[in-house]
C-alpha cells in the first residue's frame, strides 16, 4: 500500500513505544502513534493526559488533551497536579513533543519565531512541553526537517534537550537521567551521541539518503549506523485508516 | 538560600501570604448563604477593568461561555489573563475587546484546530502584550502555593530556558539537596470563573471528570464565580461529600448556565461544536470577521439563552449530547482546510 509522510511518521513513532511502559501525549500525530502502538505491539502501554486523563481507552482521537476522550473508560480522572506531580515523581517514561524548530542538543522551541518583543510568528508558548522536556524520563520528538528548523541557535529555547551539552541537565537543576531519546521527521529518525549528547542520524526512511537528511540539517549531525526504516506495513495502514482515524483529521486523506 | 538566578517577567497577582491570609479572612464569607445571582450581576460586581483573571476548565472544555460573552458585553477592558492553556476563551477575549495582556504558558492556539488567528494577530501586531512566560505545571503549582498560603512552590521545571527567563520565577540553590531548584510566585488571581455539571445554592461544587488546575485556582483566586449547568438540591451535595470538589465558603457567586461550556466540550453532556468553531477559526482571519462574530453572537443576544437558540437549540444540543456519548461520529469542518 503507498502511503503519506503522515502515516509514515506514525508507523514510525509507535514502533519506538515499548510496552509496559506510559507516556505523556498531546493531540495530533502523538496520539494516533499511541493508539497504534497499543493495537499492536504496546497493548500495556499506560497513556497520561496533562489535564488529568489517566489509563483511558480511546474511543476517537481527542481534539484537546483535556476533552472527554482523553477519560474515556480510564482508569482515573485526575488534575493537572496529579500528572505533572507524576511526572516529577518518576512515573513518565516518555514525553511525546512537537516543535518549530530543535537544535543539535534537542532543544526545542514553540514559543515564538523572530524576537520575543515583536514576534515574526507568535506560537502557542510552552504549554506543558517544557514540563514533559524537564521531567518524562524520555522525550521523542515529532516534527518536520527542513534547514529552517533543524538550525544551529533557536530564536527561543522554550523546552529543555541536553542544553550545552553533556552535563548541562544536571548542572541546570533537571532531573538526572533524563533527556531527548528520538527526533523522528518525514526523513529519517535521529537519537544522540552518548559522549557529546548531539544529534545523531540512525534511520533514513525508504527512498530518503543519509545526504537528504544533511542538506535539510542546519547543524553537523553525527553519522550513526544508519539504517533504512521499514516501510509501513498493510496492517499498520489498515489500522491507521479504518479504526484510528477514519475522517483522515491528521492523517489525511 | 542562594538566588542562582531571576526571570525577568513581570510577578503578577503574587501576595504576601499574610495578606492574602487578610483577604481570606475579610471577604470569603464562611456561611451556608445562598449566592444565585444573574450572570449580568455576578460580572458587574466581581469583575473590574485592569484585573489579572483566570478561566477554569481547559481552554475549549468546561469553559464559562456565558461569563466570557457577559465581559465582553459588560465592556470589560485591559484584563489580564492567566493564559493556563487558553485556547478558545482568549481568543474570543482578545476579539471581543477585553484582554490586552496574557501571562503565557499556551495561548495563541486551538490545539488540534491549529493556530489562532485573531489571537496571533493581536500579539504580532502589539495590541496584545506577552507579560510572562511560563509552562502548565508552572501556573498549576503557581495557583498550588495561592492556596496553601505559601509565597512559593519549588518545582524541577523551567530551569535552563528561556521559559524560566521570560518567567517571574526564581532559581535557588535547594538547601536539601544543595542542585538548583525553580521557585515559582504563589499566583492569586484577582477573579475566576470555573464552569461546573452542579452545584447547591451556596456553591458546593461537584465536576464530573477531570479537574484540570481547578481545585487549586479555585482557593487562589480572590473572587470566584461559578457557573453551572444545574444548581441542585442541597442533599444532593450532602448525600456525597466526597464529591466536593469547590466548597461554598471560596465562592462569591453562583449563576446557573445550562449548556454555558458550547461551543465548548462538557464532559459527560456535550462535545465541543466544530461548526461554530469553525464559523469562528474562519471568521476571526480578519478584524471585521471578528466585528461580524461579536455583533451577531455576544451583542445580537439578550442573554445566553438567546444565544444557544441562535446556534441550533435544542436540536444542536442534542446532536452534541450524541456525539459526547460516541452514537454519531464527529465532523471537523476546520479539519478539511488546507489539506
Amino acid at each position: 500500500m503507498s502511503y503519506n509522510t503522515t502515516e509514515l511518521m506514525a508507523c514510525v513513532a509507535s514502533r519506538v513505544l515499548e510496552n509496559g511502559k506510559s507516556i505523556f501525549v498531546g493531540t495530533g500525530l502523538p496520539i494516533i502513534a499511541t493508539m497504534l502502538a497499543q493495537r499492536l505491539h504496546a497493548p500495556d502501554l499506560l497513556v497520561v493526559f496533562e489535564a488529568g486523563g489517566i489509563g483511558p481507552k480511546l474511543p476517537t482521537i481527542p481534539i484537546s488533551v483535556g476533552d472527554s476522550r482523553t477519560f474515556h473508560k480510564a482508569v482515573m480522572a485526575a488534575s493537572m497536579d496529579y500528572t505533572m506531580g507524576m511526572a516529577q515523581a518518576g512515573l513518565v517514561d516518555y514525553g511525546f513533543l512537537g516543535a518549530a524548530q530543535i537544535d543539535k542538543y534537542g532543544n526545542l522551541n514553540t514559543t515564538v519565531i523572530g524576537d520575543h518583543e515583536s514576534p515574526k510568528v507568535r506560537l502557542p508558548g510552552s504549554g506543558g512541553a517544557n514540563d514533559l522536556g524537564s521531567l518524562c524520563h524520555q522525550t521523542i520528538t515529532l516534527m518536520r526537517q527542513d534547514k529552517r528548523r533543524f538550525m544551529e541557535k533557536l530564536d527561543y529555547l522554550t523546552t529543555p534537550g541536553y542544553l550545552t551539552g553533556p552535563g548541562a541537565r544536571a548542572a541546570a537543576g533537571l532531573p538526572t537521567e533524563t533527556g531527548p531519546y528520538r527526533v523522528i521527521t518525514q526523513l529519517g529518525v535521529m537519537g544522540f551521541d552518548e559522549e557529546t549528547k548531539e544529534m545523531m542520524l540512525i534511520q533514513v526512511h525508504p527512498g530518503v539518503t543519509v545526504d537528504d537528511v544533511i542538506e535539510n540539517t542546519g547543524f553537523e549531525l553525527l553519522l550513526g549506523d544508519v539504517r533504512e526504516t521499514d516501510a509501513p506495513t498493510d496492517e499498520e495502514l489498515k489500522l491507521l485508516r479504518e479504526e484510528i482515524d477514519p475522517s483522515g483529521i491528521v492523517i489525511g486523506k | 538560600m542562594k538566588v542562582l538566578a531571576e526571570g525577568e517577567g513581570e510577578r503578577l497577582a503574587w501576595m504576601h501570604p499574610d495578606e492574602a491570609r487578610r483577604w481570606m479572612k475579610e471577604n470569603k464569607k464562611r456561611g451556608l448563604i445562598d449566592r444565585r445571582m444573574s450572570i449580568g450581576e455576578a460580572v458587574k460586581r466581581f469583575t473590574r477593568d485592569g484585573d489579572y483573571f483566570a478561566m477554569g476548565g481547559f481552554g475549549h472544555i468546561r469553559l464559562s461561555m456565558n461569563g466570557i460573552y457577559e465581559m465582553i458585553r459588560q465592556k470589560r477592558r485591559n484584563l489580564i489573563m492567566a493564559g493556563k492553556t487558553s485556547v478558545h476563551d482568549v481568543d474570543i477575549l482578545i476579539g471581543g475587546g477585553v484582554v490586552d495582556r496574557i501571562d503565557c504558558a499556551y495561548a495563541h492556539g486551538h490545539e488540534l484546530r491549529g493556530l489562532s488567528p485573531c489571537g496571533r494577530r493581536a500579539t504580532e501586531s502589539g495590541s496584545v502584550k506577552i507579560v510572562g512566560e511560563l509552562s502548565n505545571a508552572a501556573f498549576q503549582w503557581r495557583f498550588r502555593a495561592a492556596a496553601l498560603g505559601l509565597p512559593w512552590y519549588p518545582a524541577r521545571i523551567m530551569m535552563g530556558t528561556d521559559t524560566f527567563r521570560y518567567s517571574s520565577a526564581k532559581i535557588v540553590e535547594d538547601p536539601f539537596t544543595g542542585s538548583p531548584i525553580t521557585l515559582l510566585p504563589a499566583c492569586y488571581p484577582d477573579f475566576a470563573f470555573i464552569h461546573v455539571h452542579r452545584c447547591d445554592r451556596y456553591g458546593n461544587c461537584q465536576i464530573d471528570g477531570t479537574t484540570m488546575e481547578d481545585v487549586e485556582l479555585a482557593r487562589a483566586a480572590k473572587r470566584l464565580i461559578i457557573t453551572t449547568e444545574k444548581i441542585v438540591d442541597d442533599d444532593v451535595i450532602t448525600s456525597e461529600p466526597g464529591r466536593t470538589v469547590i466548597p461554598h465558603f471560596i465562592v462569591d457567586a453562583v449563576v446557573e448556565s445550562p449548556n454555558g461550556s458550547h461551543p465548548g466540550n462538557m464532559p459527560g453532556l456535550y462535545y465541543s461544536d466544530e461548526g461554530h468553531m469553525a464559523e469562528w477559526l474562519s471568521l476571526s482571519r480578519s478584524d471585521e470577521g471578528v466585528k461580524e462574530y461579536m455583533s451577531r453572537y455576544v451583542y445580537g443576544v439578550e442573554d445566553f439563552e438567546e444565544y444557544l437558540g441562535l446556534i441550533g437549540g435544542d436540536s444542536r444540543m442534542e446532536y452534541l449530547a450524541k456525539l459526547e456519548r460516541l452514537e454519531v461520529s464527529l465532523d471537523a469542518p476546520w479539519s478539511r482546510r488546507g489539506k
